[in-house]
């Protein structure tokens, strides 16, 4: 493998950022442009940069590939399960009306926790494609 | 005035490059340049006020369908074939198609109408509604999120099928099998005899 040395330092550099940016983007998707989705994509690109740049072998010791498979399903359970959490407290399915005391609240409540689920699938899902991607050629 | 001005230039260099796409051989090329037709989509979005679709057609359009294609190309060639017969056919379907659409374009309200009827349905509610109904800032999530929250289930389970497609597509690459599988083997087989 070819030592790309400055798009690797630049890289270091900046995946945090890109990081920071996706959490911003997942947790300000209620009063700016963005949710989930986007957020999911943000982050995963970060991870595929790491990858792409220093190997396949370093990024999956930082997540393993059966690590991603769990977040696969576990944001999309997530999803659902606020679905049935609002059942159980007594309204339709993802009604977020009953998951706080005042229904305002609660729909930030359900927004909340369903972008993340969302973010979740869809980082992992990307991330898990890639993996499937690159692993292929190896062997 | 300058607006429409931009508007122009940026469709006149989507053209040029969806032209530039159809004529170019070398697929790596090919990968580039859609990437910079996903990203002058993002632009064109941004302009028709519509930013959530642009962050989504920027994120994935030009970033990570991007990083795809290229493994893609990494396993294949990078070279398109030659076409070995005559490309009237495709053609004289690709012209009909287009104009049919271009045609369907004269029925559609203009843009921006606000007698279409698309802004006489639902959106009403959502507009005068959301902010007392949801609280949210962003009508945009509001309404992907709460009021069309079993769309987005949906929408996020469609994503979930296509990476467990992939995974049973390209997952499997190991030839012999693992330890486990052996021994499964070796009791069923054990089974057989015994019923034998």
């Amino acid at each position: 493998m070819i030592h790309h040395l400055i798009p690797r330092v630049v890289v270091k550099l900046l995946i945090p950022f890109v990081l920071l940016f996706g959490l911003y983007v997942q947790f300000h998707g209620d009063f700016g442009p963005g949710g989930g989705f986007q957020a999911g994509v943000i982050f995963a690109a970060a991870f595929i940069l790491y990858a792409m740049l220093f190997g396949l072998d370093h990024a999956q010791r930082v997540f393993p590939a059966g690590v991603i498979s769990f977040f696969v399903a576990a944001g999309l359970i997530l999803y659902a399960g606020v679905g049935f959490a609002s059942i159980v407290l007594g309204g339709n399915y993802l009604d977020y009306d009953v998951l706080a005391h005042d229904p305002v609240h609660g729909q930030h409540r359900g927004i909340l926790w369903i972008e993340l689920g969302v973010g979740i699938t869809v980082a992992a899902v990307i991330v898990k494609i890639f993996y499937m991607f690159s692993g292929r050629g190896r062997d | 005035m300058l607006v429409s001005v931009v508007d122009i230039i940026l469709l006149a260099f989507l053209v040029v490059t969806a032209l530039a796409i159809v004529r170019l051989r070398n697929l790596f090329g090919v990968v580039m340049l859609s990437g910079i037709y996903s990203l002058l989509m993002a632009v064109i979005f941004t302009l028709l006020d519509a930013v959530d679709v642009a962050f989504t057609e920027a994120a994935v359009g030009a970033g990570v369908s991007t990083v795809l294609m290229l493994g893609t190309l990494s396993l294949t060639t990078n070279q398109e074939k030659a076409p070995t017969h005559t490309r009237i056919l495709p053609l004289i379907v690709a012209l009909v198609t287009g104009a049919t659409l271009i045609y369907a374009t004269t029925g559609m309200p203009r843009l921006g109408d606000p007698n279409a009827p698309i802004h006489h349905h639902v959106a009403p509610r959502y507009i005068n509604e959301s902010g007392t109904e949801v609280g949210v800032p962003n009508i945009v999530t509001s309404v992907l999120a709460s009021y069309r929250g079993y769309d987005t289930l949906g929408e996020v389970t469609v994503i979930f099928t296509a990476g467990i497609g992939v995974m049973m597509v390209l997952g499997r690459r190991r030839a012999k099998p693992k330890p486990g599988e052996k021994r499964r083997e070796a009791a069923e087989d054990g089974k057989a005899e015994d019923a034998a």
